[in-house]
């Protein structure tokens, strides 16, 4: 018995690890322990069912798409920490090879599909029903579906650390490094399940958000009216659609090699490893794309409001915004110029990488354009979308350089490409979506987030943010390659390498003031009673602020692009008032807790396969088809809100 | 036809799909007449253009493989032309019953849409039937999915192609169950179109690999 238990405790739980193991096993027992007593004490585990997991409203789901996106922020920023303390000082032994490979796995892959991917959603769903004046979106059981998909696809990689082991072949993972026969063990498998489950429920989110801009727009709101963070939206969906189905392949495929013993990228018996680097990255070049969009749509709203002034070129900004997600299809292979496709591919690769940029260039100009005479006030979405546009500038610009392809066989792999793609996704995506957060909290939660602990945050993380990345642009022109887990002291890379450490470090201390500033305007935050505290333009905030749960006690029509802004300016605000005649009884989707279920399932037969303890996987998958056979039978999707509820619902927000 | 008036008439009591939605409303086909109904159609169009790209992937997958036999077996020596003949003929009868049951739905008549997807669910049996029956004589000679690159892409997108097959028969069984129970009504008309249109594009999948896979197959 206790034979089999030591034996269990050391395979599955890695007890024999050490310390970083031990503390997070006992920290993750008792968060849970913790939150178990807390539900239990104040009597809210019937709250949570009924109010949070078995949600569709998509507001809801919005907010627990940013919870969980700020929670992976935090995760990878551990891991980032942990990475660069390694790297401070040369030949340093805090971390050692096997774990540095699972800590730059763990921390790209959380980076890029566990954090921006949900931070992006959140924005999404909270937003882009209220600003195209619908009720909801287009299938709101779809919209629960994918986001426990996404939370079981996260917890299913998450927990890899803590049981069996974590991935360790980067977050790209290569074949053939990632076959069996070179990474036995269940990190790659884990892998492939935790981002194939999300991935699936990514693709249900693009193809909701598609139909719901499409077709659930009020009245009068043409395609060039539409606000242009839902053009982003637009673009980003289409490209979820066009990008996802290849990295669902990609992954299925290697884990055919890994489970069933297949030969699509292995070395041996007709294998063809560099088919697996092209479908990965038929996604994965769009995929920058799909989470930067957003951040561009977040800060063109941003940009007017703050600087009180109508956007600049708006239709050379949907048009760019189109353009970058057409011409972001023909780039991928700029991720491999030197895998060897020769002169004629790279060039073409080469010359449409570089394009990216004109269309880019064009958004930037408009944003200063905007700003340009206006009245611009300095508050914290306004002050993180200035501090994007000189790195991005960067960004761009080391983008290119990155983009000559015989130019590209002396940086590839090293930390110049790893502080151009850190410039560009933490510039345009982090950023952009704390700027999209700062703005819009307030209609999420009805209050203000802090100002002055706000702004601590916004300068130690910018700060923080350039000591850290430029030294290795220098770092990796002077030879430093990545994924390096250390370094001999005689290579003239010491102080650079410390100066950058020490930048990390001040980024997380932006991070902590970020939590402060939440928990401290939890109770002091500035409450919102007019539902629109930023002075803004578009339908949103012509809401109460949290909106109600059905957004619009009665559809508006639109007249105009910057519609809201228009009407205060003419003193016409009354007109996106309901009048008590007009509001009629309103259908509103049920809560349903399969979606959760199903995510459930997802995550057993996710948990099966990776073990590839076959009995659970085929329970899982059986509980997967039951639960979508099950929806055909749900009739009573709906239910009545009774217009005289709506009319005192109204009343109390003082709207009536 | 008394239903579906009733039914039109709720819809149109609706303050709920305002907005482009709103313009065909009540107009139209049976499956399209609740704007409900239509979004719901227009999300699995959607749907299918990534269930399409999914398939392209493998198809440039095999394309990439074909030829990556590695001494083992063949395309030319294992594709077994009156098989995959007889599955092309069936899931082409099965593809136009299919149509036959819509159309039947846009006319109202209940039984006729279930004797008709009666007969799509025993052709699209009898394809799996055959497709299993090609897969377990390709691996008694020897040729799994185990063997080679060739094979392994073989398996993997005919195969693919068979579980959706196998999904869309569950999925029309539920439909054919509940038109029995409730008759036509907008939702079951909707479930109807989508279920036939789900049929339609596995039809279109086949026609690809009958072509690229079995007829390059055997020809080159
Ligand atoms: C606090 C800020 C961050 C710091 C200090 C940081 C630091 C690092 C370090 C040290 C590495 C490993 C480099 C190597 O050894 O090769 C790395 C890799 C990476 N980071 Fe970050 N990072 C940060 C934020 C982000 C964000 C926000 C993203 C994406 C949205 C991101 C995406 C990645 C990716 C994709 C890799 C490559 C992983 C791999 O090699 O497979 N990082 N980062
Ligand atoms: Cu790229």
């Amino acid at each position: 018995m206790s034979e089999t238990l030591r034996n269990f405790a050391n395979t599955y739980l890695m007890w024999n690890e050490g310390p970083l193991i031990w503390g997070s096993d006992v920290l993750i027992l008792l968060t849970i322990i913790g939150i178990v007593g807390v539900l239990t004490y104040f009597k809210k585990w019937r709250w949570l069912w009924d109010e949070w997991l078995t949600t569709v409203d998509h507001k809801r789901i919005g907010i627990m798409y940013l919870i969980a996106a700020l929670l992976m922020l935090f995760r990878g920023g551990v891991d980032a920490e942990l990475l660069r303390t390694q790297l401070a000082i040369p030949g340093n032994h805090f971390l050692d090879a096997a774990h540095y490979d699972q800590i730059f796995t763990t921390h790209g892959t959380i980076m890029i599909l566990f954090m921006a991917m949900p931070f992006i959603f959140a924005l999404f769903n909270i937003v882009v029903p209220l600003q195209i004046g619908a009720r909801d979106v287009a299938f709101p059981y779809l919209n629960a579906v994918s986001f426990w998909l996404f939370f079981f696809g996260a917890l299913l990689f998450n927990i890899s650390f803590v049981f069996g082991g974590s991935p360790d072949a980067g977050w790209v993972s290569y074949p053939p490094l990632s076959e069996l026969g070179f990474d036995p063990g269940p990190g790659e498998n884990y892998y492939l399940l935790g981002i194939q489950i999300s991935g699936i429920g990514s693709i249900a989110t693009g193809i909701n958000f598609l139909a719901t801009i499409l077709k659930m727009r009020a009245p009068g709101m043409s395609l060039m009216r539409m606000p242009l963070f839902t053009w982003s939206v637009l673009g980003a969906c289409i490209m979820i659609i066009f990008a996802f189905p290849a990295l669902t392949v990609a992954l299925a495929l290697l884990l055919l090699d890994r489970v069933a013993g297949t030969h699509f990228f292995t070395m041996l018996h007709g294998g063809n490893p560099a088919m697996f680097v092209n479908l990965f990255w038929i996604w994965g070049h769009p995929e920058v794309y799909i989470v930067v969009l957003p951040a561009f749509g977040v800060f063109s709203e941003v940009v007017a409001t703050f600087a009180r002034k109508r956007i600049f070129g708006y239709a050379s900004m949907v048009s760019s915004l189109i353009l970058i997600s057409v011409i972001s299809y023909f780039v991928w292979v700029h991720h491999f110029f030197t895998m060897g496709a020769g002169p004629d591919v790279n060039t073409f690769f080469a010359i449409a990488s570089m394009a990216v940029g004109i269309p880019t260039g064009v958004k930037v100009f408009n944003w200063l354009f905007t700003m340009w005479r206006g009245r611009i006030r300095l508050s914290l979405p306004m002050m993180w979308t200035l501090a994007f546009i000189p790195t991005f500038a960067i960004g761009g610009a080391t983008g290119v350089m990155l983009a000559v392809a015989p130019a590209d066989y002396q940086y590839h792999n090293s930390y110049f490409l790893i502080a151009h793609f850190h410039q560009t996704l933490i510039g345009g995506v982090v950023f952009g979506m704390l700027a999209g957060m700062y703005y819009w909290w307030p209609k999420m939660f009805g209050f203000k987030l802090d100002e002055r602990l706000g702004r601590w945050a916004f300068w130690f993380f910018n700060i923080g943010f350039y000591i850290c990345f430029m030294p290795q642009y220098a770092l990796g022109l002077m030879g430093m390659q990545r994924r390096m887990y250390v370094y001999p002291a005689d290579m003239g890379w010491n102080t650079l390498n410390l100066v950058s450490t020490i930048g990390a470090y001040l980024m997380g201390i932006g991070f902590l003031f970020i939590v402060a500033q939440v928990v401290y305007s939890i109770r002091h935050g500035e409450r919102d009673l007019t539902g629109d505290p930023w002075d803004g333009r578009t339908l949103e905030w012509s809401l109460p602020s949290p909106a109600p749960h059905y957004n619009f006690a009665v559809i508006p029509v639109v007249t105009d692009r910057d519609m809201w802004w228009i009407l205060k300016r003419e003193g016409r605000e009354e007109e996106l008032m309901p009048r008590p005649e007009e509001v009629k009884d309103i259908h509103m989707p049920k809560n349903s807790g399969v979606p959760f279920l199903m995510g459930v399932c997802f995550f057993v037969g996710g948990f099966g396969v990776v073990f590839n303890w076959w009995w659970l996987a085929v329970a899982g998958l059986a509980g997967v088809l039951l639960s979508l056979l099950s929806r055909s039978f749900q009739y009573e999707e709906e239910y009545s809100l009774p217009a005289e509820k709506v009319i005192e619902t109204e009343i109390s927000l003082g709207r009536l | 036809m008394a239903v579906v008036e009733r039914e039109l008439k709720r819809v149109a009591g609706r303050a709920h799909q305002e907005g482009p939605l709103q313009e065909d409303a009540g107009r139209g086909p049976l499956e399209y007449r609740d704007p409900h109904q239509a979004v719901k159609i227009f999300g699995f169009w959607l749907f299918l253009a990534t269930d399409m790209l999914l398939f392209a992937c493998l198809f440039a997958t095999y394309l990439v493989l074909r030829t990556h036999t590695d001494g083992g077996p063949t395309a030319w020596e294992l594709f077994d032309i009156p098989g995959f003949t007889a599955e092309t003929f069936l899931l082409l009868t099965s593809s136009f019953t299919g149509g036959l049951a819509t159309l039947a739905m846009r006319r109202d008549r209940r039984n006729q849409v279930l004797g008709w997807l009666a007969v799509t669910m025993a052709l699209g049996l009898g394809f799996l039937g055959l497709e299993i029956k090609e897969f377990a004589a390709d691996v008694a000679v020897g040729a799994t999915m185990q063997r080679s690159g060739f094979l392994s892409a073989f398996f993997t997108l005919v195969g693919t192609h068979g579980a959706h097959v196998t999904y869309g028969i569950l999925w029309m069984l539920m439909v054919f169950i509940q038109v029995a129970r409730r008759g036509l009504t907008m939702q079951t008309a909707r479930k109807v179109f989508t279920v036939n249109l789900y049929w339609h594009f596995l039809d279109v999948v086949w026609v690809f690999i009958f072509t690229v896979v079995y007829l390059f197959g055997v020809v080159m």
